[in-house]
């Protein structure tokens, strides 16, 4: 497995896209013909994976989600979506599963290669519903078994003694059904090992979340954690992916140091929720920047995981730990929760204001953002943007609506802080 | 959708289904809290409490239905801190052996948070008579649904939906005798079957449509034997025998016997499967897809209906609305094509 082996260059923004890149290839490369040696495949959701365990059995994960991303990014997603809207998907639902179903039929050929079909599909529905619908789809059109884990929703602070039950009873049933599709008995040993290497890359993880409360921060939480989250995202539990962290942190605090951050001046600190709008990405990014506004904490970069509240796996309770791991993704944190956790961040991160990037795609994010904004602003006088758009159909960004929006904000902002307001 | 309202009764208090302001209020309050991308039933509802016409109501429980219903459970309790809100996870992973003991546990919590709203200790006999009335209320909700199944020209799509629709306010057992009453009097009509395409219509089991749609499908020519509109409310087709523990048996009822749903994952016969079987043996000629504008789960379960029913060669028609819907004239032009192009075939 790969580690980055060069140092991080000066910019974050082009080291994260270079190393983001490079831990890509290597990855799609193992999903290929020729890389994958004769290894199964489990198509696996980002929220409240359980790749750990999948990985015990030697099989290769693909994360649908991450290739819609990718998609987004390489500005292919509006084609591939066109596609699934040909064969009857609705304007109105999630871009993402459009996405891989017009991969799908276009043979799985994405801009990163052919993907390979799936033989297992584990339906780890942490916090989204729609992933059940969308795994059902797979299911049915390659003929694939399909595994749902049942993650209850975390309707009380922390999840019960029946819920961890309900969700390690069915991990090994899991483990069963991986030990028949691939012929690779179950060693819980191993899974020990591969959550060791998990924990250290979450642990360092966390370290990096943290350097973000440096004034200035050194890098931006949102736009570039999502490419920094990339490896805990995909290739969690190897040793690359722990050895990334390092070096990233190492970086990240040497720019402390001398007081670097991702733009020439850090005139705004913000906390971001929701997810980025792919297809656009760079020029969404752009309308923050000429603010000189800093994310410096997002809620989007803990869809993998909510390791700095705390979530760890743990190689003395693995199925218990990989249990509550999932139930503690973020979309599946009742309301109260999530929104305890934007008053956290703004305060601990010491963020000027709230930029709520609310996606049609997903409604497992965005139902629920307009009355976070309601309560902090009109409860807390936090101030509070929200702009709508999505996270891979490019039909819904409007530039100059959002630019509109978010200019008018900011500089009511800077008169405010003008006036001492 | 599907509450285990039993444990509501024998808590004492009385199970209300809310299904939104039928278009009857104007979106206003809600927006500030909601966006526009979701369903017309999540936004009028909220509009309803905002506005202060749900006080009547003690609590508001929100079932496992989809994200939306499902995020819609927060707002609720921020916005309504004094009244008890509560929401369902009910077991996804039914083939699990463990998805019985955690239905329990789940019912547990539930009823403990009820016993709490109303101060009543429900016993193991109060649980087993709700139970017994909900079965008298199912089975003569089996009864007129079996009805307009074998004899369609003897009650319309439209009046029995809202004969079970009457069961979202009424005792239980007030309104199983609600209903039989209204099978025998159906019974009684002089009505004699007319040259209809029998159809079965899908997508409506969580917002209702206008009742003048379903009115506007059966004019246009059609038999509809079977709808799942109001499917929440004759969950299960089979009584729930109450031996033993009454909550376990409840519990075992959701896990075992649940009607395949676009709500929940099914994992036996794909629902898609499934539809096919059921034209087959119910002989219909087609099939109506009547779904909410922005319902995410009957949107992507009609793609593989479709499918399938295509590969069938069963004829389909995909109908959508939204609450403020007040012309029909599109559907109905939709629907005559449909109907004569099965009846010219």
């Amino acid at each position: 497995m790969m580690a980055a082996t060069q140092p991080v260059a000066p910019s974050a923004e082009d080291a994260g896209k270079a190393l983001q890149k490079q831990l890509l290839a290597e990855y799609y490369h193992s999903l290929s013909d020729e890389g994958r040696n004769g290894r199964k495949v489990a198509y696996l959701f980002v929220p409240g994976n359980v790749v750990e365990l999948t990985q015990c059995f030697d099989m290769l994960p693909v994360y649908p989600e991450i290739n819609a991303l990718q998609c987004g990014i390489k500005k292919v997603a509006g084609d591939n979506i066109l596609r699934a809207e040909n064969l009857g998907y609705s304007s109105d639902v999630c871009g993402y599963v459009k996405n891989d179903i017009g991969l799908m039929l276009a043979d799985r050929q994405s801009p990163f290669g052919q993907l390979p079909k799936p033989d297992l599909l584990v339906c780890n529905f942490s916090g989204c519903n729609t992933f059940v619908k969308w795994f059902e789809a797979l299911a049915h059109f390659y003929g694939a078994e399909l595994f749902v884990l049942d993650v209850p929703y975390l309707r009380e602070r922390s999840p019960s003694k029946a819920d961890v039950d309900y969700v390690t009873a069915q991990l090994e049933e899991l483990a069963a059904v991986c030990e028949r599709i691939t012929g690779v008995p179950f060693d819980r040993q191993r899974l020990r090992g591969v959550l060791g290497q998990s924990v250290e890359a979450e642990r360092r993880w966390v370290e990096v979340l943290h350097t973000a409360k440096a004034h200035p921060s050194p890098f931006d939480a949102y736009f570039e954690a999502v490419f920094y989250m990339a490896p805990l995202n995909i290739l969690r539990g190897t040793e690359g992916c722990a050895e990334y962290y390092r070096l990233l942190l190492e970086d990240l605090r040497s720019r402390v140091h001398e007081g670097r951050g991702p733009i020439p001046e850090e005139k705004f600190r913000v906390v971001i929720e929701g997810p980025p709008p792919w297809p656009h990405f760079r020029s969404f990014w752009e309308l923050f920047k000429r603010w000189g506004v800093c994310s410096v904490a997002s809620t989007y970069s803990k869809v993998g995981g909510l390791f700095d509240q705390g979530i760890f796996h743990d190689p003395s309770r693995p199925f218990e730990s990989i249990a509550e791991y999932a139930m503690n993704s973020y979309t599946n944190w009742n309301l109260g929760l999530r929104l305890d956790l934007l008053r956290r961040y703004l305060k601990e991160y010491e963020a000027d204001a709230l930029v709520i990037h609310s996606v049609k795609s997903c409604r497992s994010f965005s139902v629920g953002q307009a009355d976070f904004r309601d309560a902090l602003t009109r409860g807390e006088g936090i101030p509070t943007l929200m702009v709508e758009s999505d996270l891979a159909d490019p039909r819904y960004y409007s530039e100059a609506q959002l630019k509109n929006r978010i200019d008018a904000f900011f500089e009511s902002l800077a008169h405010r802080r003008l006036v001492g307001g | 959708m599907y509450v285990p309202t039993e444990l509501i009764q024998a808590a004492g208090a009385l199970p209300v289904s809310l299904f939104g302001a039928g278009g009857s209020v104007e979106i206003s309050h809600a927006d500030s809290r909601i966006q526009s991308f979701v369903c017309s039933i999540s936004r009028s509802t909220l509009e309803l409490g905002l506005r202060g016409h749900l006080q009547v109501l003690d609590g508001m429980v929100f079932p496992s239905i989809c994200d939306v219903a499902r995020n819609l459970s927060g707002v609720w309790t921020r916005n309504f801190p004094d009244r008890l809100v509560e929401f369902l996870h009910l077991p996804q992973n039914r083939d699990s052996p463990s998805a019985i003991a955690y239905a329990v546990a789940e019912y547990r919590r539930f009823l403990a948070a009820l016993e709490k709203l109303t101060g009543r200790t429900v016993r193991p006999e109060d649980l087993a008579g709700a139970i017994e009335e909900h079965n008298e209320e199912r089975e003569a909700a089996a009864a007129l649904l079996d009805l307009r199944r074998t004899t369609p020209w003897l009650l319309d799509a439209w009046e029995s939906g809202l004969l079970i629709r009457a069961g979202s306010v009424m005792e239980r057992g007030a309104h199983a005798r609600m209903l039989r009453r209204a099978v025998a009097a159906a019974k009684e009509r002089d009505r004699k079957p007319k040259d209809r395409v029998r159809v079965l219509v899908l997508g409506a089991f969580c917002e209702q449509p206008p009742l003048e749609l379903v009115r506007t499908i059966e004019e246009a020519g059609c038999y509809v034997l079977e709808d799942d509109l109001l499917l929440g409310l004759r969950w299960f087709r089979e009584p729930v025998v109450a031996d033993g523990d009454p909550l376990r048996a409840l519990a075992e009822a959701y896990v075992t016997a649940s009607p395949p749903s676009s709500v929940s994952h099914y994992r036996g016969t794909p629902k898609q499967d499934m539809l096919v079987q059921r034209v087959k043996e119910l002989g219909a000629a087609g099939v109506v897809f009547c779904t909410a504008k922005f319902c995410e789960p009957a949107l992507y379960d009609q793609v593989l209906y479709k499918e399938r029913l295509e590969a069938a060669g069963v004829p389909y028609v995909h109908v959508e609305f939204e609450e403020k819907m007040t012309t029909f004239d599109n559907v109905r032009t939709q629907v005559e094509t449909f109907v004569e192009s099965i009846l010219f075939e």
